[in-house]
């Protein structure tokens, strides 16, 4: 298994360079130019044209990409052409809060999908396998924004007991901390609670006509236990490829969350430096989510054998 | 049933939870911290690297100005003490204030303004016709440097005080040695509150705190000029990028100033009673259709004059403003609110001719080619704009190709000199505050300099020679009437056509206090209860 999971994170390699060369060559190859932004309105062509060389952006295309994986093999991500700051800082600045916003985000998403889809396959045809049903649609059609700002206003603005937006880390006290989180992860997770709930349920199912479970309840066991350690576990599979799957999408970018609750956030951070085209921001914030992304691919994969250990690699 | 969209449904939301919470004002003791929307993202730190409204604002925190220009647009000694000028007017001598210090306790000597005003002088467009006329800069004492001119320039002081961007602001001499085409990379000025670059979250927050050893001048403040007396403690920026948001923060007291709220949100604030909205700016903001001289068809003199002809400012401000209140037509090229606005060569802009503009078209030999016009869909004022321009233009006999994209794409392609068919554009909408458009000297849009001029390009040397005129113009009738010759030829060759003007109203709790009428947020005289 060590074996398996160190042939793996070396593939990691080769899959990270090519992603790195991806996005690229996508950037430069999409419209605009932050020498243009930096110049600023009153620039002539030659002032423009003197940002580009000293950004090195006249450099033909092989040359920067040279110049960049250079540095990245150095562990440099860069720096940000408007700020000045190097990139590895801004990832810092942002990385926290998108973590800690993640992981509260599939809390409740886990907590609470994943029981709503067990109770639901279990009593398949009640009112609560509807309830759940209808709650999973709903959650999948509503607008992460609309859901904010509904949020918002009843719990912050109405009710006045958790805050309207901003970011507090843990120093400046639990509760500030994690007043905070409440809101944008609720938000945040609807969508994945809904996800893990139906896919759970559908799971479920197909284990729960199974012979080894009838044999379950044949042999007299509680039900509470014939659906958690008997048929859960054997469901899981799908539903842990799921949560994985919502991992990285989040730490790749709650950007309308973090917009919503003005969360100063990762996915910010990209979209950010998008709408500017700070290249170094861009490639770097990819680079490393391409990062995490494969790394738990490969945590999700290693779960796989512990959850069922007929897969073997 | 009256159907809502997204931002009507936002903003009545905010206006219900902003009366809910109105009796909860947010206290906070005198001299605290002020927590602040800024219009953008604070990401460049040199105000002269750049010309963006956000760096500018950031900077009037943390440098300090030679001179500054008071409420009433009047240019007013600022750290200098005094100053006197030779009887030709060819040579300026400027002592600087006692007790001027930088952030980093060293005080503030005659070398580091003579390099300050050199590197502005090397990217500001008053600043480079300043330079043009061959001054030479030089430190007398420790306290005194002297400018002594080439030729003669009449609005020295005005360029000093110059309040829009790029501002002369000064920093100590080995950061203003940094090439102007470089982005300094220490933050230290003398102004009235300290960068705190520790603290500094680009997207997120940038934070001030007050300059203990800052002597203020003692006057009453006024714009910029005056005593720059600090109450606060701390100034927060917060970066909010969604309007709402920033609506229901400052409604539930977490933040005490929103710099630029939406003018759909303005009547739902001010129907809080824990709030307030002010215009501290009553010059405005100036609308701008820019043709592309360089292209057909407005290549051809006949049909730019027809976008003159075809323009209805009225239609242009109720599509993109609104709110009748917080616009005004102007038929003019400099600010309407400023010392040399004029209707002289105005009658085809202050009248819609919709015949007129067709009969225009067709002299002009227009061959019914696409019209490229430029679509900026992110920012709501330009979009409503250049969807006002299909309709009249298409209306005038163009076959208008509107081509959407965002503003940073937008910046791009506006820089392009291709034909349209090749990445260019024949028609483009922008803004600028009206500090920018006041008089020739700062205004891009009567520049006649071709190459050297903004964006579309006009090269109409009687610009030029008149705008060299007015900066060598000493007396104020002269320039009145300088300014005038201007417009009348930017006009009748249809540099660019103003769309009309407009105010942007701020919004605060009424804890705050003490906010000046300046053309960028100024946080000195300001408290908070």
């Amino acid at each position: 298994m060590l074996a398996e999971i160190l042939r793996r994170l070396v593939a990691t390699i080769p899959v990270m360079v090519v992603v790195a060369l991806a996005v690229f060559a996508l950037l430069h190859v999409t419209p605009g130019d932050p020498a243009v932004i930096i110049a600023g309105d009153y620039a002539t062509g030659d002032d423009i044209a003197r940002i580009r060389t000293r950004l090195g952006l006249d450099q033909p295309f092989h040359v920067q990409v040279g110049i960049w994986l250079g540095r990245i093999v150095r562990g440099d991500l860069g720096t940000s052409i408007f700020s000045g700051l190097p990139v590895a800082t801004l990832i810092g600045q942002r990385a926290a809060t998108t973590i800690w916003l993640t992981l509260f985000a599939m809390l409740i998403s886990v907590g609470i999908g994943v029981p709503a889809g067990v109770v639901a396959a279990w009593r398949r045809g009640s009112w609560i396998d509807r309830a759940v049903m209808v709650f999973a649609v709903s959650g999948f059609s509503m607008p992460t924004f609309w859901l904010g700002f509904i949020l918002v206003y009843v719990f912050a603005i109405t009710a006045g007991w958790l805050p309207v937006q901003g970011y507090l880390p843990m120093a400046s006290g639990l509760w500030p901390f994690f007043s905070h989180l409440i809101l944008p992860a609720l938000t945040l997770s609807l969508v994945y609670m809904a996800l893990i709930a139906r896919m759970t349920r559908a799971s479920m199912l197909g284990v729960l006509e199974e012979d080894y479970i009838r044999t379950a309840f044949a042999k007299g066991l509680a039900p509470r236990w014939v659906l958690i350690r008997h048929a859960l576990k054997n469901a899981s599979l799908p539903v842990v490829t799921i949560i994985g799957i919502g991992f990285a999408l989040l730490i790749g970018g709650a950007v309308v969350t973090e917009s919503v609750f003005a969360l100063p956030g990762l996915g910010r951070l990209t979209v950010d430096a998008i709408v500017r085209r700070d290249y170094p921001v861009i490639q770097g914030v990819l680079l490393v989510v391409s990062g995490v992304y494969v790394l738990i691919n490969l945590v999700v994969d290693v779960l796989y054998v512990v959850l069922d250990p007929r897969i073997r690699y | 049933m009256t159907q809502l969209d997204r931002r009507q449904f936002l903003a009545g939301a905010t206006a219900t939870a902003a009366a809910l919470a109105a009796p909860s004002v947010h206290a906070q003791k005198a001299g605290g911290t002020l927590r602040f929307v800024a219009q953008a993202d604070l990401k460049i730190l040199d105000p002269v690297w750049t010309t963006a409204y956000i760096t500018r604002n950031h900077s009037y925190l943390v440098y300090d100005t030679l001179f500054g220009t008071d409420e009433k647009l009047q240019v007013r000694p600022q750290m200098v003490d005094r100053h006197s000028v030779s009887r030709d007017g060819m040579k300026y001598s400027f002592t600087l204030r006692d007790g001027l210090k930088w952030h980093d306790g060293q005080p503030v000597v005659a070398e580091d303004c003579v390099e300050s005003l050199k590197r502005w002088m090397k990217k500001d467009r008053f600043g480079r016709l300043l330079a043009a006329h061959g001054p030479r800069l030089a430190a007398a004492d420790r306290k005194t440097f002297t400018l002594e001119l080439g030729e003669k320039f009449g609005p020295v002081l005005e360029a000093l005080g110059k309040p829009s961007s790029n501002v002369p602001f000064m920093m100590p001499a080995r950061i203003a040695a940094t090439s102007a085409d470089e982005q300094i990379k220490e933050i230290v000025g003398s102004g009235p509150f300290r960068f705190v670059k520790d603290e500094w979250q680009p997207g997120n927050q940038v934070v001030y705190v007050k300059h203990a050893d800052y002597v203020p001048r003692n006057e009453a403040p006024s714009g910029s000029a005056g005593g720059k007396r600090v109450h606060l403690d701390k100034v927060v920026w917060r970066y909010m990028p969604d309007a709402a948001t920033a609506a229901a923060a400052l409604a539930a007291g977490e933040i005490d100033w929103w710099e630029i709220p939406p003018i759909d949100f303005i009547a739902k604030v001010e129907q809080n009673s824990a709030l307030s909205t002010f215009l501290p700016d009553a010059l405005g903001t100036q609308g701008w259709l820019r043709p592309n001289h360089l292209h057909p068809p407005f290549n051809n003199k006949k049909a730019r004059q027809a976008l003159l002809h075809m323009m209805s400012q009225e239609t242009y401000l109720q599509a993109a403003i609104g709110v009748s209140k917080y616009f005004r037509t102007c038929a003019s090229v400099f600010a309407c609110a400023g010392p040399y606005a004029s209707k002289a060569g105005a009658e085809g802009l202050d009248r819609q001719n919709m015949e007129r503009a067709r009969q225009l078209v067709k002299e002009s030999g227009y061959d019914g080619r696409p019209v490229t016009v430029v679509h900026i869909i992110d920012i709501g004022f330009l979009n409503a704009a250049a969807l006002v321009t299909r309709e009249l233009m298409t209306a005038a006999g163009f076959n208008v190709d509107l081509k959407a994209m965002d503003w940073s794409t937008g910046l791009a392609v506006r820089a392009k000199k291709d034909p349209p068919d090749k990445g260019g554009w024949n028609v483009l909408h922008t803004w600028w505050m009206a500090a920018d458009v006041m008089h020739p000297a700062v205004h891009f849009g009567v520049s006649g300099a071709g190459p050297g001029a903004w964006f579309g390009w006009p090269e109409i040397p009687q610009l030029e020679k008149l705008i060299t005129d007015f900066v060598r113009a000493t007396d104020q009738p002269r320039r009145k009437q300088l300014a005038e010759e201007v417009q009348k030829v930017a006009l009748d060759e249809v540099a660019y056509v103003p769309w009309g003007e407009w105010m942007q109203p701020t919004a605060f709790r009424k804890n705050v206090n003490g906010i000046l009428k300046f053309i960028a947020p100024l946080f000195w005289n300001v408290s908070i209860a």
